[in-house]
């Protein structure tokens, strides 16, 4: 297979995840305390003004299946009794612990000082980290986050995760680093945060354009890697997003489709809007067939999991703890069903997209139970047909490239007979 | 009503059986045509407060899906195949109408897919009263217990403007009372059963919680004493079986036909997590001080352990098995859980090693609410209660 064409942002994104895994890799040697979380709510400036090195168990996870090494570590896992019904997420870390614990790079992985479970939108979660404390014999801090059952964020509920921060996730931090907890601090890493947000607002808003500068949906998973793990509230992070900005305003200018796998892509044909997380194991191969097909994700709701800063969330120095629980709290996958039917709406407006996709992955209830509704209700709304396939995260047995190859080719060509007047 | 007239055991279980079987909620809706004006509000497993509903003035209507009666043609519509049973047959169940009679419906904090099942009913049901019961999982007490009291609060005064009957504490006060009882009845019936699996086998007792989800509080607990009271009257006699726990159906519900084959392979099931909401609470509620904030401190200072709540103790795993047989004199235990089931089945890794760790027998199955083939079940039963019975103490 020829090497995967990258553009200036995607190498300067290498080296900053490489710096960081080498110095996790060293932080038995350094001391430098390390923090286990997980993206949607991670407290990455809380962390960080603790100076302790963040680990995100599921970017390992998607890493190794991008690496083609899920499979074993699933397998490994599904031996030492988990069941073959759940989140592959979870089977995949477990696996790779106990094959070594290593990491993206090869570099081993250290324990954690702290299980920081922020338990936002996912039930797995809270089994994720007992499982792990479990392995690694190591303290873990519950942060419960309040579901937005109801659509929005309830002041009680503001207040719980407030508390929560001040009596329990803090005074664990401090336990755990030796360090106290410095608000001046925090507040200079969410001020890096709020720049970082802006640029990476303005690159996903960038799909709005024809045609799109970037791919929204294959191309933006790269986008907000930093921003989603460690580089939050880092002064990388904001030069990651600044210069990530400055090249995808130059295609925009340029009038420039985006950067794949194989090339740059011209000649846009098919607008579509993407629900749901993307398979790892198979993704270049994935990609392609929306990239042979000239098929451009302009929005998806997966690169919001991390936070929906495209509706205007910024991380707020001015209200430290305040911020990170309204940051905690819209994370998509806490948002109920008809607010995410609302956002996929909107964006499919927005965007001007010709096509609504769900890849419903098996590991992912959080995101995959309902989407049947989310698919019937975008319909009805927009008049847009939506289209299903079904995949899995990190497990390579639930991707079958023929199946979703026929239903993307399928689908593509109802977008041209309606574009032709020949469906309703 | 003289002693002679005493119901048979025969005959309440018949009872209980038709409530239980009879997927138009015919009983709910006997209820609401004799109380014109009050209406009925649902609640999905695990946990939702009754009390409130009670208060208000609604009667508490358990759905735990259709089980193996019901042919499910329009759920299987809404969801994946790899999504658990429960949530399709609770929308066959809605879309056909025999929940229609719901006002409110309360979806706990289970797992996602409960989870985003209330958002669907949003979407669905606009009429229905639907709100998502998000429990403190914050090992916290002060902040559990004051997060959980202003979700409480809430439902007071959403399901009171459902009902149009806003309760006073002192009404609040008699419903927490009343499900005191209820659940001194349950762990009544849970108690004789552990002392004398022979006399209260588990297929009946089941029948009869299921019933207790459909009708009033007060029936369910005069139907339990009777029940009881039959079971003095007629004693059974004591057979060589295993005696054993079935672990992780606190959700999805088995078919009674595998509880019934656990049964008839020589075991006793001396405890397990079926509708685990009915005893959620392990001890009464006090009836002094403000009746919301005592419900709120019951629930966080609550000893209960199941997979839908965060286990803050880093051991607890490990010991749950090993406590929760030593308290049911168990020999075994039947890790018997739903397909597609996060919770029971992300724990049990957990909670087998920790069990094997203190040399319990164990076993496990998967199930589907409406699984219809028992023979392998109870192959995997009988060879592992003679199993016990043959090893049990070499």
């Amino acid at each position: 297979m020829a090497e995967a064409l990258k553009d200036r942002s995607m190498v300067l994104q290498k080296e900053m995840i490489a710096n960081h895994f080498a110095r996790l890799a060293r932080a038995p040697e350094t001391g430098e305390p390390v923090v286990y979380t997980f993206v949607p709510g991670n407290l990455t400036e809380l962390i960080r003004s603790f100076d302790a090195l963040p680990v995100l168990p599921e970017i390992n996870a998607l890493q190794s299946g991008m690496r083609k090494l899920s499979g074993d570590y699933i397998a490994e896992a599904e031996r030492a009794g988990h069941s073959e019904d759940v989140c592959t997420y979870v089977k995949c870390d477990i696996g790779m612990m106990r094959s070594g614990n290593l990491g993206p790079g090869g570099l081993k992985l250290p324990k954690p000082d702290l299980l920081l479970l922020s338990y936002t939108g996912c039930y797995t979660f809270m089994k994720w980290f007992e499982l792990l404390r479990e392995e690694y014999d190591c303290p873990t801090v519950m942060f419960h986050v309040p579901y937005q059952g109801d659509g929005v964020l309830e002041p009680e509920h503001r207040n719980y995760m407030l508390r929560q921060l001040k009596e329990q996730v803090i005074p664990a931090l401090e336990k755990a680093t030796g360090r106290k907890y410095d608000e001046d601090k925090l507040r200079h890493h969410l001020a890096l945060s709020a720049k970082a947000e802006d640029d990476l607002v303005a690159v996903l808003q960038a799909g709005k354009n024809r045609p799109s500068p970037i791919d929204g949906y294959f191309g933006t998973v790269y986008y907000v890697g930093p921003i989603f793990s460690a580089f939050r509230g880092t002064e990388e992070g904001v030069e990651y997003y600044r210069a990530l900005r400055q090249e995808v305003e130059e295609r925009a200018a340029l009038g420039l489709g985006p950067i794949t796998p194989d090339g740059p892509l011209e000649g846009e044909r098919y607008r579509l809007v993407v629900e749901g997380p993307p398979n790892w194991t198979h993704f270049r191969d994935f990609w392609k067939m929306f990239s042979d097909e000239k098929a451009v994700v302009v929005a998806s709701t997966y690169t919001k999991v991390g936070g929906t800063y495209d509706f205007g969330f910024r991380h707020n120095p001015d209200d430290p703890l305040g911020t990170l629980a309204d940051y905690c709290s819209g994370c998509y996958t806490n948002l109920n069903l008809p607010t995410r039917i609302e956002m996929i709406s909107r964006y499919i407006e927005e965007y001007q997209a010709d096509g609504f996709l769900i890849n419903s992955v098996k590991s992912c209830n959080s995101f995959s139970a309902g989407q049947l509704m989310i698919l019937r209700e975008v319909e009805k709304r927009t008049g847009i047909p939506g289209a299903f396939i079904e995949s899995d995260l990190v497990d390579p047995r639930y991707f079958s490239a023929a199946n979703i190859k026929n239903r993307l080719e399928s689908y593509f060509q109802m977008i041209d007979a309606r574009r032709l007047g020949k469906t309703a | 009503m003289g002693s002679g007239d005493a119901p048979t055991r025969a005959a309440l279980v018949e009872k209980a059986r038709d409530i239980y079987d009879d997927l138009d909620f015919g009983a709910v809706r006997r209820w609401l045509a004799d109380h014109p004006g009050r209406k009925a509000a649902g609640y999905l497993p695990v946990y939702a407060p009754r009390e409130i509903m009670h208060a208000c003035g609604l009667l508490p209507v358990g759905i735990h899906g259709g089980g193996d009666r019901l042919e499910i043609i329009r759920g299987d519509a809404f969801y994946q195949s790899y999504i658990c049973h429960l949530p399709r047959s609770v929308i066959e169940l809605a879309q056909s109408g025999r929940l229609d009679m719901l006002s409110a419906v309360l979806f706990p904090s289970t797992c996602d897919v409960i989870r985003n099942l209330s958002g669907m009913w949003k979407l669905l049901y606009p009429e229905a009263y639907v709100r998502y019961i998000d429990v403190p999982q914050t090992p916290d007490k002060g902040a559990a217990a004051d997060f959980w009291e202003s979700e409480l609060r809430r439902l007071v005064r959403d399901l009171g403007r459902v009902s149009g009957h806003h309760p006073t504490d002192a009404e609040l006060r008699s419903s927490v009372e009343l499900y005191n009882e209820t659940r001194a009845m349950v762990r009544a019936l849970y108690t004789a059963r552990r002392e004398r699996p022979w006399d209260l086998p588990t297929e009946e007792l089941y029948v009869l919680l299921r019933a207790g989800e459909l009708i009033p509080a007060e029936e369910f607990i005069a139907m339990s004493r009777d029940y009881l009271a039959a079971v003095e009257a007629e004693p059974r006699r004591p057979r060589d079986n295993s005696r054993v726990v079935v672990v992780g159906a606190f959700c999805e519900q088995p078919p009674l036909g595998l509880i019934m084959s656990i049964e008839r392979a020589g075991c006793y099931i001396v405890d397990d997590d079926f509708l685990l909401g009915n005893r959620f609470l392990t001890r009464d509620v006090p009836l002094d001080g403000d009746p919301v904030r005592a419900l709120a401190e019951a629930f966080v200072s609550n000893d209960q352990r199941t997979s839908v709540l965060f286990e803050s103790d880093p051991l607890g795993k490990k010991r749950l098995m090993k406590e929760c047989v030593a308290a049911a004199n168990a020999d075994g235990i039947i890790f018997a859980t739903p397909s597609f089931c996060d919770p029971a089945l992300l724990d049990q890794p957990m909670l087998r090693a920790g069990a094997e760790n203190a040399s319990i027998p164990c076993i496990a199955f998967k199930y589907a609410e409406n699984t219809g083939q028992f023979q392998q079940f109870r192959e995997q039963a009988g060879t592992f209660a003679d199993s016990i019975k043959l090893w049990g103490d070499a």
